[in-house]
């Protein structure tokens, strides 16, 4: 199984909790919006991944199991 | 089926300078009736045709029909006649003057996807468009779908869409997080098929003439005739039909010819690229040699830049524009279009830090692809075109130093035009 992160752009408020909780997968841009260079997310950093979800106080941080 | 015309003009059939609405009786005469295909036929036709949108985005029409047709408790087909690009008129001539071949093509895309109803949405600014519709709509009888006529709001993202289905739906004319998207979920919560009216126009005559004579014109790849508006420094700046595979000189040609020499030209408006002149005239109207020099005819807009203006100067103008249509509900587009306009402004102005471009062209990088819809993506494909074709002239820019006349790009209402140039909308002239 593998996950993809998305964010939805109109959501996010520019929190950053994100980026300090996935540094590996998201930076922020000079506006302190989020990036995601690889939508993809490593296997084993899907639970971190799954944390950071959690902790977006606007549901902004999306996390899709692409299942076969 | 009535004898199919040969050549051009294909959709700008019948259409005289300055005229009024074409008739119900009139578009008969030139068109014949409007012709019962099977659903699963037309969908096949179309795709054989090789039409695709051209609302800016060129997807291929079957698809987008056959993606919605499959679903079911389909809504409305949406005719999507916003035409938010500030120098594009062809949708508007469409909707004021050939009325009847957009609603034909509306009605049987509706046939076609299973929908019931068609609604034609248009700027509130377009009020000859409005009338022509409404009366269209009075005259018409025997359609199976109920058609209705309604106006937005204006603004560069209004066209987009989602923003359409999110105005009609009853909320602000912005667009929404998809997916899903307006085929999965549309206006009332339903499959919707959303077109540009030139597709639904062409559609109309796929339908009747079918593909093989859809195809006598243009190329294998970009088959059919395309309504192209050409405007800047040429003697008549209008709408104009042409066969794809057409060479961009010819399409000058078409509008009078250039006023003077040219430098550039913006290909597919404000979402498009500036290509060098001298790149240009070896260019045909085709998908394949635009793609060459990194651009796509897009909404369908040609905009032809003479050397008595700027191109540093223009571009920066259209670029603040573009910052300024934002919807502002994404902070990569909200923030980073403006800082671009501003780190550009500062460049044209001659007043930019050392390493200003470098830093612009990594927000152009940092900014793709993270708005909510296409809008950062378009705003910066042009910016990265304008630093590439207009590098010279950037390098010396200072301020005050900049002799040349204002080109007068149109930018919507926000604009200060330039006298005379008030009719460049409306100007329609049929080759
Ligand atoms: C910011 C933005 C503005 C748009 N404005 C228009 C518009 O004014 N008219 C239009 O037909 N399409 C517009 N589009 C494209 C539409 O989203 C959509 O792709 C099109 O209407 C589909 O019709 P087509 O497949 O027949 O081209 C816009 C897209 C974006 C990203
Ligand atoms: S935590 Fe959520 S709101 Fe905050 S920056 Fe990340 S995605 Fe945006
Ligand atoms: S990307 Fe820009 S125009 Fe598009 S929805 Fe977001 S803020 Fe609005």
């Amino acid at each position: 199984m593998s996950a993809t992160l998305r964010i939805n752009p109109i959501a996010c408020e520019a929190h950053g909790l994100c980026v300090e909780l996935l540094p590996e997968l998201i930076r922020l841009d000079d506006w302190g919006y989020p990036i995601l260079d690889e939508s993809e997310v490593p296997s084993d950093l899907i639970g971190l991944a799954r944390r950071a979800v959690d902790a977006c106080p606007t549901l902004a941080l999306l996390l899709d199991d692409d299942r076969d | 089926m009535s004898a199919p015309h040969h050549g051009l003009p294909r959709l700008l059939a019948g259409l005289e300078p300055g005229g009024a609405p074409m008739s119900l009786a009139g578009h008969t005469h030139i068109h014949g009736p409007l012709p019962y295909i099977a659903p699963d036929q037309l969908i096949e036709e179309v795709g054989r045709s090789g039409l695709r949108g051209r609302g800016g985005a060129d997807f291929p029409t079957a698809r987008k029909l056959r993606a919605v047709a499959v679903r079911r408790r389909v809504g409305p087909v949406l005719v999507n006649g916003s035409e938010t690009e500030p120098a594009s008129a062809k949708d508007r001539l469409l909707l004021a003057r050939l009325p009847h071949l957009v609603l034909d093509g509306a009605v049987l895309a509706a046939g076609a996807v299973g929908a019931s109803e068609v609604i034609v949405k248009v700027g509130e600014g377009a009020a000859d468009a409005l009338d022509a519709l409404r009366g269209a709509v009075s005259v018409r009888d025997g359609d199976r779908v109920r058609i209705s006529v309604l106006a937005g709001p204006e603004g560069y993202v209004t066209g987009e869409e989602s923003a359409v289905v999110h105005f009609l739906n009853g909320g602000p004319a912005k667009p929404t997080f998809v997916p899903p998207r307006p085929f999965e979920r549309g206006i009332r919560g339903r499959p919707t098929l959303i077109q540009n009216p030139e597709t639904l126009a062409q559609l109309a005559l796929v339908a009747r003439f079918g593909s093989s004579w859809y195809r006598e014109l243009g190329t294998l790849a970009d088959p059919g005739s395309a309504l192209v508006t050409i405007t800047g420094s040429v003697r008549h700046p209008g709408v104009y039909e042409l066969a794809f595979g057409t060479p961009m000189s010819d399409l000058l040609d078409a509008a009078g010819g250039p006023v003077e020499p040219l430098q550039a030209l913006l290909v597919g408006g404000y979402f498009g690229t500036w290509v060098d002149a001298s790149n240009a005239v070896g260019l045909r109207l085709a998908r394949e040699d635009l793609r060459s020099v990194g651009c796509s005819l897009g909404s369908g807009v040609l905009i032809a830049l003479g050397e008595s203006a700027c191109g540093v100067h223009e571009s920066a103008r259209v670029i603040s524009y573009l910052a300024s249509q934002s919807a502002g509900q994404c902070g990569p587009c909200l923030y980073g279009l403006r800082a671009i306009a501003d780190s550009f402004g500062a460049l044209a102005d001659g007043v930019a830090e050392p390493r200003e471009r470098d830093r612009l062209l990594r927000w152009c990088a940092d900014v793709r692809g993270r708005g909510a819809c296409h809008h950062p993506d378009g705003a910066v494909r042009f910016v990265e075109s304008a630093l590439r074709v207009f590098a010279r002239d950037l390098e010396g820019h200072p301020r005050g130093r900049c002799d040349a006349l204002p080109a007068g790009l149109p930018l919507g209402d926000s604009a200060v035009q330039p006298p005379g140039s008030a009719n460049r909308r409306t100007r329609a002239l049929a080759r």
